[in-house]
């Protein structure tokens, strides 16, 4: 437990001087990772401890990245960097969880696919949020005083983030209510026979998924400095799904190791060949046929693939 | 004051011809997922592979015709490899494993394509006996869209006797009920879910070689419909061959519809019906209640 968080700070202070001995580019590369690594481990709080495979994922990150390049043009501020696309995303999760959450498996996949294909089509027609061009021109915003425009402040700000996303997450999995989720993964109907209210359960996990996949693409949006219909796209739904598989579901880790793979793998091969997109296909199918428990279930010799 | 009535005849005969493509899709996609339980995310792939093919075998044979017949055998081809080779494997895995594979595949597929046929967008000539257009109450209708629906109507009754009527199709319904029943009883099922998902393929095929001179081919065109032919199945309910031809129909017509007379929010609309539905009936139009 010490020897753990001993490890998880040196992890951030060796992210957070990255910048100091690593070129720009690398650093662009680092901090894409991370973004992406809270957005997977949001999912992985859904898939692999609750049991939700979720498809429509990329709603909340799309609402989060869509309210924050929104507001951040007129007021940038913490509240509308961050409180508000956090807020705004869990509330989506919340309408969208109390449709698809009666529903598992298969289904469940099918619906939450569909309702984000419908943050999808609002955000591809309406004019206010920039049609199919999106928003473009988000400025980086000032928080608690300092200028976030700055490319070593703006660094430490989101590793500052995302290693408060990956605490929070951690501190939900390893608390009762994460045991109460692994129990409803396990066996549903034995959850719902001894007493908890499986559904509410199921629909808090849902809205604290989407808070926290809100938050990335809050950070997305202020990182690349502009967001477009495509965040919502059901592919980057599949995209981060494929990130969390990679890395291994159930554990919070490998859900940002698989996007590190992920991220490193499509610039290395798009670097290389236009064809990317089927060498990442041909990679995935490989992956889904021979090892079903992604890097960290083969670290662990594919024993024990749950956290 | 009547002058509305041939703009709305036409626009719901581009909103059918457009239904009967969608019915064509959602089929294959709805009993795949009865049988197999499986959402099969590169059915849209099949539909994009059914365009190219077509366009391809029209600049070869000179003839959409021969298109028409040989493409959707080509895609059923790819589709009982697919089947044999990537799904079989899983079928003992949890559903997200065929999930993601079919994901893998949509990449796949769709590179395929733009290394194959280019990334452009590429039009289809309609068939030299159905390429001008007939006037009917006052509107203006290519008669292609006619010969859409007119072919796809007959579709829509051979498979409902095929499904409905035929010992075959019996087999094929006791497998969408219970595959693991139907096995029991000595019948094949592996060969079954080969055949299905064979035939279902096949009908995104013809599906897609029938749209091309309506949409022309491009290859993101298969990640595109893909959604609409889910929404049908959700509001059709799952594994539902009623369900899909009424889904069908009235997701064809509400985004039609949306197109002429709401162009600001056209593309929400089937969501709207889709949460009605939703809300009002969860297991869709013809869905087994869930448990």
């Amino acid at each position: 437990m010490i020897s753990r968080g001993i490890g998880f700070a040196a992890l951030i202070g060796l992210l957070g001087v990255f910048p100091l001995f690593a070129g720009a580019y690398p650093v662009k590369l680092l901090e894409e990772i991370l973004i992406w690594g809270v957005f997977a481990m949001s999912l992985d709080l859904l898939m692999g401890h609750a049991g939700m495979v979720s498809f429509g994922h990329s709603a909340f990150f799309g609402v989060g990245g869509y309210i924050a390049a929104f507001l951040l043009k007129s007021a940038p501020g913490a509240l509308a960097a961050l409180t508000l696309p956090a807020l705004g995303a869990g509330l989506c999760a919340l309408v969208i969880g109390l449709f698809s959450i009666r529903v598992s498996g298969v289904y469940f996949i099918m619906l939450t696919l569909a309702f984000s294909q419908m943050f999808y089509a609002v955000a591809f027609q309406a004019a206010w949020l920039g049609a199919e061009d999106g928003i473009v021109g988000v400025p980086r915003p000032r928080i608690l005083g300092v200028n976030l425009a700055e490319p070593m402040s703006f660094h430490v700000y989101l590793i500052a983030l995302c290693a408060l996303a990956a605490l929070v997450l951690w501190r939900v999995v390893r608390s009762p209510f994460g045991h109460v989720l692994r129990g409803i993964h396990e066996n549903e109907a034995r959850m719902q026979a001894v007493g908890y209210p499986v559904n509410r359960y199921k629909l808090l996990a849902f809205v604290i998924a989407g808070v926290i996949a809100g938050v990335a693409g809050a950070l997305y949006s202020q990182f690349v400095g502009s967001i477009t219909p495509d965040a919502f796209l059901w592919t980057t739904s599949g995209e981060v799904l494929l990130m969390v598989i990679i890395g291994g579901t159930g554990t919070l880790g490998g859900a940002a190791l698989g996007a590190a793979a992920f991220i490193l793998l499509q610039t290395l091969v798009s670097s290389y060949t236009d064809r990317w997109m089927l060498i990442l296909g041909l990679t995935f199918i490989t992956l889904v046929l021979f090892a079903p428990g992604g890097i960290v279930g083969a670290l662990r010799g594919r024993v024990g693939l749950r956290a | 004051v009547w002058s509305f009535v041939p703009d709305v005849f036409g626009q719901a005969l581009n909103g059918l011809s457009y239904g009967i493509l969608l019915f064509l899709l959602s089929v294959g996609l709805t009993l795949i997922f009865g049988m197999l339980d499986i959402v099969n995310l590169a059915h849209g792939s099949f539909y994009m592979l059914g365009a190219y093919a077509g366009l391809s075998l029209i600049a070869v044979t000179g003839s959409f015709w021969w298109a028409l017949l040989v493409a959707p055998l080509a895609v059923g081809g790819v589709g009982a490899l697919v089947e044999r080779g990537c799904l079989r494997p899983l079928y003992r895995r949890p559903p997200l494993d065929q999930v993601l594979l079919t994901f893998g595949l949509v990449y796949l597929f769709e590179d395929l394509v733009k290394w194959m046929w280019g990334g452009r967008i590429r039009s289809i000539p309609s068939p030299d006996l159905f390429s001008g257009s007939v006037t009917i109450f006052a509107a203006t209708v290519p008669s292609y869209r006619l010969f859409v629906i007119a072919f796809g109507l007959a579709m829509a009754v051979a498979l409902f006797v095929l499904i409905e009527r035929t010992r075959l199709g019996a087999i094929v319904r006791a497998g969408v009920f219970d595959a693991e029943m139907t096995a029991g009883m000595g019948i094949d099922v592996d060969r079954v879910f080969t055949g299905v998902f064979a035939g279902g393929a096949a009908l995104a095929g013809l599906s897609g070689v029938i749209a091309g001179p309506i949409q022309s081919a491009y290859p993101p065109m298969g990640a595109s419909i893909l959604i609409p032919a889910l929404i049908v199945v959700v509001v059709g309910g799952l594994g539902s061959l009623k369900g899909s031809f009424a889904g069908s129909l009235i997701i064809g017509q509400a985004e039609t519809f949306g197109k002429a007379w709401l162009p600001g929010a056209s593309m929400l609309i089937i969501y709207v019906v889709m949460a009605l539905v939703l809300l009002f009936r969860p297991q869709g139009l013809f869905g087994r209640p869930l448990k």
